[in-house]
């Protein structure tokens, strides 16, 4: 018997049990469709974090004190107060750190403020004008502080548009910051979260007037220091410039022993990949094994159907069909079945890529390959799972197989 | 003289061993010629069923020798078989054996799904209608009487154009009226040539058949016909 004509005889086969057919089906359908959506779910939260990195600004380093060891014991990362205004202006040196674009010292602390209107919690980071292009901000409105402004111990602040909004305020009003009052001098340009970090709910403040009023200390010890390199291929160097420089002004000869650490966005954009990868993987894991159990749906279907039909596998025997033809038409209905079940399940996944973002908010990123695979998969775990049933129709001898209840 | 379709010699089918040892079929020796029209009869436990499988190639047997039209096919492996089956042998069976979800024509088709055939539809609609069902070629089987679902049956044999129709208990499931007809049609087949082995328990079923072989024990004995 020929391929086509066997073909044929697997469809009719198919189609004389159509409820058994349909309902196999969809244990591979689901299976497919919730591998390429749950793909699409992570490629589409992999592109945001990378999107929202990329926001931060890939050229950003950022300087943090190094851990304390007293009595042996290590403190965590940033328990020391090593570095200072002295390190700032060493990292400003052109001579020295060429690849440097700009350079902000950052002293942090939270902070009730109060408006007219309200009052809301946040953090407020005193700094210099460097900030803004050290983090690859802009403003939306008014201007950020000077210079001048940050050596008089200026009051004034620039807010964050979350902040701005829930105190109700805009460019020239005035709020008060643990008790003092600040004029309102520019708002930022919303950049959205990374992680659990909303870049848009901020105070910020000239430094000094922050070691003034929120968070106290030495004028010249600052907690972190944020660097931007001239641009997103000079950040090598620029990491190496101030490392060598802080090492220096630091009298330490062994750089392991360095009591601050640099770190950069893209550090921070390949850890955030990893943990996106990590949960694809883990998701699309969970959608293959529903895939599996699809699978075995089509094997146990097709065994019920064999012993089911041993009546016609006998008949048919006894009309010439060979072992061979056997085996292929119940290879033909298995394949068949997850086959269509993996193309209606592409159907589902693309649907469900277009309702799942707007039902749930979540992106939802449809690509060629997951879908490929998922179908071939399918494809696959049907022939596999179609051998075994086959074979047992393929050997059933033709005497017993007429004589069967 | 008519060509020998069928030569069985000293023919044993044995089924278990030690003391659990039955001779289904014993030591059987038969001729079938062509245009013959045997009927084999026998009480059920008499060794007839396992005779018609040695018959029909669907089993072969243990020991002795089996020439279908020439053939040696008591040494045939099951791909063989089945192409003896499927060019030579039509089947006719008590329980009809047809496909439900399928159209008497389908039915009748299905022979010819395993060899290469042409014109498929055509010859299966003049199988049909040499058993008198022209008018009934789209019904399911379960729209059908149970004497037209064995005339579709009969035309599933014939479709192959086979050197013999094996017949196992054919009105076993039948009324008297459908009995009648079936056999009738199975008359005039052989009066237009072909060659007819009938399996049944029923001396009158047999009656119609030129000649009459009676199994006891997996013996064979002749009788001749009344």
């Amino acid at each position: 018997m020929n391929l086509l004509r066997t073909f044929d005889t697997g469809m009719r086969g198919l189609l004389g049990h159509r409820l058994r057919s349909i309902l196999t089906t969809l244990g591979i359908l689901f299976g497919v469709a919730a591998v390429i959506c749950t793909v699409g779910i992570g490629t589409a939260s992999a592109d945001s974090v990378n999107s929202r990195i990329a926001a931060l600004g890939t050229n950003l380093l950022t300087i943090s004190p190094g851990s304390t060891t007293s009595f042996g014991v290590r403190g965590g990362s940033g328990s020391a107060n090593t570095l200072t205004m002295e390190d700032v202006t060493g990292l400003e040196d052109k001579q020295d750190a060429p690849d440097v674009a700009a350079v902000a010292p950052v002293v942090s602390g939270t902070a009730t403020l109060v408006s007219t209107s309200t009052n809301w919690s946040t953090t407020v980071q005193g700094t210099t004008p460097g900030w803004l292009t050290a983090n690859a901000r802009s403003l939306s409105g008014g201007v950020f502080f000077t210079q001048q402004q940050v050596d008089k111990h200026a009051q004034v602040v620039v807010l964050g548009t979350t902040t701005a909004q829930d105190l109700g305020v805009t460019v020239g009003s005035q709020v008060s910051i643990s008790g003092a009052p600040f004029d309102v001098v520019g708002i930022l340009t919303a950049s959205g979260s990374t992680g659990f970090t909303n870049n848009d709910d901020l105070a910020v403040v000239p430094i000094t007037t922050a070691q003034d009023q929120v968070t106290g200390g030495s004028p010249d010890s600052v907690q972190r220091i944020l660097l931007s390199a001239t641009s997103s291929a000079t950040i090598g160097s620029a990491y190496l410039e101030a490392d060598q420089l802080l090492l220096e002004t630091h009298h330490i000869t062994n750089s392991a022993s360095a009591d601050f650490n640099i770190t950069s966005a893209s550090t921070l954009a390949s850890t955030a990949a990893s943990v996106t990868t990590t949960l694809t993987i883990l998701l699309a894991s969970v959608a293959a094994i529903s895939l599996l159990v699809g699978g075995i749906g089509v094997m146990n279907i097709m065994l019920v159907s064999v012993t089911e039909r041993t009546q016609e596998i006998g008949l048919r025997k006894a009309l010439g069909a060979t072992p061979r033809d056997l085996l292929r038409q119940f290879l033909i209905e298995a394949a068949t079945l997850s086959f269509v079940g993996g193309l209606l399940g592409v159907g589902a996944g693309l649907l469900a890529g277009i309702l799942v973002p707007r039902l749930a908010n979540i992106a939802v990123t449809i690509t060629p390959t997951p879908v490929i695979i998922a179908v071939v998969v399918a494809a696959g775990v049907g022939l596999i799972f179609g051998v075994y049933p086959a074979a047992r129709a393929a050997r059933l001898a033709p005497i017993a197989a007429l004589r069967a209840e | 003289m008519a060509a020998e379709i069928i030569r069985l010699v000293d023919v044993s089918k044995v089924y278990g061993t030690g003391d659990a040892t039955v001779h289904a079929v014993d030591d059987v020796s038969l001729t079938v010629k062509e245009g013959d029209f045997l009927a084999v009869m026998g009480p059920s436990g008499s060794g007839k069923s396992t005779l018609m499988h040695i018959l029909g190639c669907l089993d072969v047997p243990t020991s002795g020798e089996y020439r279908f039209a020439g053939e040696d096919v008591s040494r045939m492996n099951e791909r063989e078989l089945a192409s003896i089956r499927n060019r030579r042998i039509g089947f006719v069976f008590q329980q009809f054996h047809l496909l439900a979800s399928m159209s008497a024509w389908r039915n009748v088709e299905l022979p010819l799904l395993y060899r290469a055939a042409r014109d498929r539809r055509q010859t299966a609609l003049n199988a049909l209608a040499q058993v008198g069902l022209t008018g009934r070629v789209q019904h399911r089987p379960n729209q059908l009487s149970g004497g037209q679902q064995q005339r579709v049956a009969i035309a599933r044999a014939l479709v192959t154009d086979p050197t013999m129709i094996l017949a196992d208990e054919p009105t076993g499931n039948l009324d008297s009226k459908a009995s009648r007809e079936v056999l009738d049609i199975l008359t005039s087949l052989n009066k237009s040539g072909h060659t007819i082995v009938l399996i049944t328990h029923d001396p009158n079923v047999a009656g119609v058949a030129e000649r009459v072989v009676e199994m006891a024990d997996g013996r064979l004995r002749d009788r001749v016909a009344a």
